[in-house]
């Protein structure tokens, strides 16, 4: 009991000391994951909003594999990363493995499908209610499509943090392109992980207490938007 | 000059969906000026043929032919659904959205949709959510939007279901407006009144066909068909 004392006692001075250490790790776990939700983003809203509004002959087909995409166990997607980077992989010459750049790219592949997923489901909402509207104003694919986003981006901005809060928890795909090195990629799960292994548990809750008030902020953000939303002011 | 879009010409037109045929076959001719009024008891296809003469319903078989190309006619055309759709933005915004997606800056645009929200009786809920309009409101705000760019043509599918007496007055007024600007107007009504009071001339369906189409009032005074005169009695139509 003492001991677990000691380790919040210790975990609170680390954070209200804004210890050099945690404070990198927060840094560069924000960085990567912020990246990541920024390219999934980019891809994953317009897709989500492109897949309603065309009806294209194997688009139920793309769905499927999207939403079979979403239950990808993260390790699988680390592992196919790092034979992709590895040295004797196809882009092994672009030395990217070990590096942030390789903990971004698998965590756009994780959840770039989760973010098509939910705005697929609310842009197609938005689209049954334009959908005459935008088709009599003879507006063009492109003119529905941004239509759409703008005046879904409440559901969009969900979608993107949902992504977020997926990203910034996920530890098996960085540890494994990443490698945990200290002060180059190491961030806040694979951080946990490993003072949890050595019984550094001060540090380790420290960082947990970190990653859980950012959980919780995205989920505040998330239910405060969808509740502005119902309220339908904009 | 423009080059006319009228007269439109409906060459034995049907429309099948699940294997039934929901209307015609059907041929007629739409010109002049003034008001047309579609009749009918539900069910009759006047949603199915306005939609199909704007163009958002595809006839599986016939002819729909304008003075200028169909692309070209489309853009000349407005249609207010039954069902307004109203746009997640300001009333303000909704009314310059037509405007947007053909170019116009944003600025102009907005006036041109100020000056015609403040017609149409909509000039103190400009700033406010579209979504929280009343019904009437909404109605309002849709024909304000399908005449921003000055139709030629305006459809309208029974705009005044659902509205009381004085929104039913006002919209009948805007439509009187843009008639008496060269506005030719097809509309779908149930109310007989709305009728007699706003029509040129009626067309009378029943059941996907086109059983009349004449004068206002010859229709309500002397009928030519048994089915429009059991329909304008209120009788059950088979
Ligand atoms: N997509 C569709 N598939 C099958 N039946 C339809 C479809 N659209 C309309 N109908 C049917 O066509 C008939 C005419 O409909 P409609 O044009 O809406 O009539 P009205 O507007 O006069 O009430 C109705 O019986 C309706 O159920
Ligand atoms: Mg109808």
């Amino acid at each position: 009991m003492d001991k677990i004392w000691e380790a919040l006692y210790q975990a609170a001075r680390l954070i209200f000391g804004f210890d050099p250490d945690l404070v990198e790790i927060t840094l560069l776990s924000l960085q990567v994951t912020v990246t990541a939700t920024l390219i999934a983003s980019a891809i994953g809203l317009p897709l989500g909003a492109w897949l309603v509004v065309n009806r294209f002959r194997y688009r139920r087909i793309v769905i499927a594999i999207i939403n079979a995409l979403m239950g990808l166990p993260p390790v699988v997607v680390g592992l196919f990363v790092y034979i992709m980077l590895s040295r004797s992989g196809p882009f092994g010459v672009l030395g990217l493995l070990f590096t942030p750049t390789a903990m971004i790219i698998a965590q756009v592949i994780i959840i770039t499908p989760i973010i098509v997923s939910i705005s697929h489901q609310a842009i197609r909402e938005l689209w049954a209610d334009y959908h005459d509207l935008l088709i009599s104003l003879n507006a063009t694919r492109l003119q529905r499509v941004m239509t759409l986003i703008k005046d879904g981006r409440r559901a969009l901005l969900t979608a993107a943090l949902a992504g977020f809060g997926r990203a910034i928890g996920e530890v098996g795909a960085i540890m494994i392109v990443g490698g945990n090195i200290d002060h180059v990629t190491r961030v806040l799960t694979t951080a946990i992980a490993l003072e949890t292994g050595k019984g550094e548990f001060g540090l380790a809750l420290a960082l947990g207490f970190v990653l859980i008030g950012m959980a919780i902020l995205v989920n505040l953000a998330v239910h405060g938007l969808s509740r502005t939303e119902r309220g339908s002011r904009w | 000059m423009v080059a006319p879009i009228l007269p439109l010409n409906l060459t034995s037109i049907e429309v099948r969906r699940s294997g039934r045929t929901i209307l015609g076959p059907l041929s007629h001719r739409l010109e002049g000026r003034g008001i047309s009024i579609l009749m009918g008891p539900n069910g009759s296809g006047k949603t199915t043929l306005l939609k199909t003469m704007h163009g958002i319903e595809r006839p599986t078989r016939g002819q729909i032919d304008w003075q200028i190309t169909a692309e070209e006619a489309r853009l000349r055309q407005a249609f207010v659904f039954q069902t307004p759709t109203i746009l997640r933005r300001s009333v303000l915004d909704n009314i310059a959205f037509p405007l947007l997606l053909r170019g116009v800056p944003r600025k102009s645009a907005q006036t041109t949709a100020a000056e015609l929200g403040e017609k149409v009786g909509l000039g103190k809920v400009l700033q406010q959510s579209a979504m929280v309009l009343s019904g009437g409101e909404k109605q309002k705000l849709a024909l304000a939007r399908a005449l921003i760019l000055a139709p030629d043509v305006l459809f309208l599918d029974e705009p005044c279901a659902n509205l009381d007496s004085r929104a039913t007055r006002d919209i009948e007024a805007i439509l009187c407006d843009a008639r008496d600007r060269g506005t030719r107007i097809v509309m779908a009504t149930h109310d007989h009144g709305q009728a007699r009071r706003l029509a040129d001339e009626i067309w009378f369906l029943h059941a996907g066909k086109l059983i009349e189409s004449t004068p206002k009032t010859q229709f309500f005074d002397a009928p030519q068909s048994a089915m429009a005169r059991a329909y304008l009695k209120g009788d059950l139509l088979p």
